[in-house]
């Protein structure tokens, strides 16, 4: 339905393209007067009338169509059928009288509810026809308003591009919307969280168990919010993830940049890229698959018990996973560092080892510094892998062949199954995603930060 | 000068020795930093390979599917013959299992014995009466595929040798697997329905056709959106946008907004999408807008890249012969940067088909047998479906874990190689 809506509009406009065209060629071909724009411009002129305020009254339309027929259905509701029922009641309430109304029937409904969904089938009928006829009231008032203003000497070309200007603000600025929109939902959530649990008991809180009881009659712990332990787990397995990746992606940066020949850096670079094209669902499968069963046997052989999903082995893939990033950083780092340092250095007699440790990695360790860090805020951020290779638990530890959780893990598995958001349970992941998005915001700031300055040191 | 002691110029040989030895340790030292970093290439490489290997050996065989070849008869008191559809295959199915073993009599044993084959092969034969009712009151071979358990005993999976207590097949089911091998009735065949078949609890039924769909009209909604607005907001920022602090506002929030985390995106959609709009969850419409809000900050920064690489003499050219600053753009500079752009997308399209978290969220993972329609039908992604089948416990989900693993990695590696095709074929040195 909406698609053909907007397949339909797309044809009017060009139907009105055509249109216009035509027109302003037709001024050429019977006054003989020079035409300010080509006639593709008045076309467009006219297209742009027709297609771009019916669009938006239609997504406008489209945005707020379901909010308004909600309210308006639980608003004829007799208040008798509503009294005494919670949020959650009332949001099944609407679901059934929507199933009824697509002749969805799973238990007799009430009189009230047959009644709702019958005035609502009604209602959504007219909303889709009210849309209908708006956009079509819109677009014809465009085209006979566009075309009223068609004349040889128009200025076609300069509206046309006044459109264009004004849509490319509009979707550079659909960038700050996004972020604006980010911020905002999960304040607005974290809000609702804080109230029912106080910040600094989630800042610095030491037991998280966040299994609550939903329904009443639910057995469950009555939830803990202190987040300490999730952020002490993110922390230990990112450590790991670093002390894997950074000695592993900086060396095989060295080796490509300095001292391997042009074909194999031809062949080696492009397949260590493929390490940071793989999903990272897979990397969580391999974990599972693969490594943790043998560090598992590992420690087995050596006495140690290590658990099935512990940080070591979730750190390690992450780790992997991360190499090409940061190898990729080290490599730009390293090129940057002006010839004329590198040449000295060798000129003096040292050999290509100590030019590299001694004068390359000093000179480029501040851009070096700078790709650690997005690669740390990248490996904080990372979901999949923990989620399929990290433990669920919270576990306020530092030994790393325990399972611990971590930030991205708890906020899928408190959302996953369950879209209330009334209740702490769900809250509180919104709460850790803010903690995320600001953790994650601040390292890349500083990144860009260190990044920047090195680079000035050598312009 | 001439005075001075000749020993201070001239080495003594222990002088000498002592150099030769401190230049072979800097030239030791130089080559084992050479060989670690031959060694930390090696690890990587040896990583990837370890990775693509061990995927591919524990998938391989999730695309051979053992099956039974079944004598049915279709019996008009079992199938009605104007209305084949509604059936009852499931008798038609066990007459035909036990018409092979007419020693079984015991209640339980004849359940175990109807539990060999699938539970779908009922609906194949349905469908097969369906397509054909001239079938019906005839008795003819259908191959059908047989339970996970005869499947992983054929794959050799399961030993004989392992206690019958710890095996999920029964030494009494091993033996009519055993007589139907010997009357030649088991064969292995490719395994299409991994690919044409909707998800299902059996890991015989199950495939991937529901997630490969989902994941096309996510694409499909986030291309459509990613795309144009990407490219409009970047040209908008490299040409037309003047110099001052709002421009350089949007610049630095589309660089972070690259960097967020992909599951903040997946709060964002929740919280947005499906909360304040009342979109229906696990749809792919709303998995492609989240995606594309993911994708939106990489597409614009690579069509930057390809606009900026654009020389400024095709630019002033065309201003010098009358061209309006829009006109430059859209006959030039577009056009010139386009190959670019593409490949870029190309690029960023083969991100959001991998990405996994912001899906979860939203909820395309959930249980979807049926057949999705389009972006408004509830539907997995493939990478969801992937996360589904790792969670299954069933022996069967974790070759055919790998196995969709291996469809997925096919989809970027073709996805990443037009992406190189192209960049080969147009791209231009100025």
């Amino acid at each position: 339905m909406v698609l053909t809506v907007f397949l339909s509009l797309l044809a009017a406009s060009s139907v009105a393209y055509g249109l216009g065209y035509r027109r302003a060629a037709g001024f050429a071909a019977h006054t003989g007067q020079r035409l300010h724009s080509r006639p593709s411009y008045h076309g467009a002129y006219i297209a742009a009338w027709v297609g771009i305020p019916a669009f938006f009254l239609i997504l406008t339309w489209l945005t707020f169509q379901n909010t308004i027929l909600d309210a308006l259905i639980m608003g004829m509701l007799p208040s008798d059928t509503l009294a005494g029922l919670d949020q959650g009641k009332r949001g099944l309430l609407l679901l059934e009288i929507k199933s009824v109304a697509r002749g969805l029937i799973f238990k007799e409904p009430t009189l009230a509810v047959r009644e709702a969904a019958e005035t609502y089938v009604r209602w959504l009928w007219l909303a889709r026809w009210g849309m209908f006829a708006a956009a079509s009231l819109c677009a014809v008032t465009g085209f006979s308003l566009a075309r009223s203003r068609l004349a040889p000497r128009f200025k076609a070309r300069d509206k046309v591009e006044q459109v264009l200007n004004s849509l490319m603000v509009l979707c550079a600025a659909l960038a700050i919307l996004t972020t604006i929109g980010i911020v905002v939902s999960l304040a607005y959530e974290s809000i609702f969280f804080f109230k029912a649990v106080p910040v600094h008991e989630f800042l610095f809180g030491l037991n998280w168990e966040p299994q609550i009881a939903i329904r009443t009659d639910q057995v469950a712990g009555i939830g803990a919010f202190g987040a300490i332990p999730v952020f002490a787990g993110t922390f230990l397995i990112s450590i790991i993830a670093m002390a894997v990746a950074v000695p592993i992606g900086l060396l095989s940066a060295i080796y490509l940049a300095e001292y391997s020949s042009p074909q194999f850096r031809a062949i080696t670079k492009p397949a260590l890229e493929i390490l940071s094209g793989v999903p990272t669902i897979v990397y969580g499968f391999f974990a599972i698959l693969v490594i943790s069963p043998v560090i598992r046997n590992f420690g087995a052989s050596l006495g140690l018990d290590i658990a099935p999903n512990s940080a070591l082995a979730a750190g390690a893939v992450m780790g992997i996973m991360i190499v090409p990033f940061i190898s990729s950083l080290s490599d730009d780092a390293l090129k940057a560092v002006p010839l004329s340092l590198r040449e000295g250095s060798l000129a003096m007699g040292a050999t290509r080892a100590e030019t590299i440790t001694k004068v390359l990695f000093p000179a480029a360790l501040p851009g070096i510094l700078g790709g650690v860090l997005l690669a740390v805020s990248r490996v904080i951020g990372e979901t999949m892998i923990v989620v399929m290779a990290a433990g669920l638990i919270a576990n306020l530890t530092a030994d790393p062949f325990q399972s611990v959780t971590t930030v991205t893990v708890q906020i899928v598995t408190l959302l996953i199954g369950d879209t209330a958001f009334d209740n702490p349970k769900t809250l509180a992941a919104f709460a850790l995603g803010l903690m995320l998005f600001l953790i994650t915001l601040v390292l890349n700031v500083i990144a860009h930060r260190v990044a920047q300055k090195y680079r000035e040191q050598y312009e | 000068m001439s005075n001075l002691p000749a020993n201070k110029s001239v080495e003594t040989g222990n002088q000498q020795a002592q150099r030769e030895v401190r230049i072979r340790q800097r030239y030791a030292s130089d080559r084992r930093l050479r060989y670690f970093g031959l060694g930390a290439v090696g690890i990587a490489l040896g990583f990837l390979v370890l990775l693509v290997s061990s995927i591919s050996y524990s998938g391989y065989q999730a695309f051979s599917q053992t099956h039974v070849v079944l004598e049915v008869t279709i019996d008009t008191d079992k199938v009605d013959a104007a209305d084949p559809f509604k059936g009852n295959y499931r008798g038609v199915v066990r007459d035909a299992v036990r018409a092979v073993f007419p020693g079984v009599t015991n209640r339980r044993q004849l359940r175990d014995l109807v539990g060999i084959v699938s539970s779908g092969a009922q609906y194949m034969v349905r469908d097969r009466v369906v397509a054909d009712p001239g079938l019906i009151n005839t008795t003819f071979l259908i191959s059908v595929p047989v339970a996970d358990p005869v499947d992983q005993f054929h794959k050799g999976n399961i030993s004989r040798d392992t206690r019958e207590s710890l095996r999920r097949i029964s030494d009494q089911e091993i033996e009519w697997y055993d007589q139907w091998v010997s009357a030649g009735a088991i064969e292995s065949r490719f395994n299409w329905a991994l690919i044409f078949s909707s998800d299902s609890r059996y890991p015989e039924l199950a495939g991937l056709k529901g997630a490969i769909a989902g994941s096309f009209y996510a694409l499909l909604v986030c291309i459509a959106i990613s795309f144009p607005v990407g490219i409009a907001a970047a040209v908008y920022l490299e040409e037309f946008a003047p110099k001052n602090r709002w421009t350089n506002l949007v610049e630095v929030n589309i660089n972070n907004l690259a960097a967020v985390p992909s599951i903040v995106f997946g709060l964002l959609g929740l919280a947005v999408f499906l909360g304040w709009f009342g979109l229906p969850r696990s749809v792919p419409l709303v998995g492609g807008m989240t995606l594309a809000l993911m994708t939106l900050p990489t597409i614009v920064i690579v069509t930057r890249v390809a606009i900026s690489a654009v020389p400024p003499s095709i630019r002033e050219a065309a201003m010098g012969i009358g061209a309006s600053r829009h006109q430059v753009v859209m006959h030039h500079v577009l056009p010139l940067s386009l190959p670019g752009i593409m490949t870029g997308t190309i690029i960023a399209m083969a991100q959001a088909l991998g990405e996994t978290a912001p899906l979860l969220l939203i909820g395309m993972n959930a249980f979807i047998a049926g057949d999705t329609g389009g972006v408004m039908d509830p539907s997995t992604a493939l990478p969801t479906q992937i996360f589904i089948w790792a969670d299954s416990p069933e022996r069967g989900f974790v070759a055919r874990t790998s196995a969709a693993i291996m469809v997925l990695l096919g989809f970027l590696i073709v996805m990443n190689g037009i992406a190189i095709y192209l960049r080969q074929k147009f791209e231009r040195r100025w």
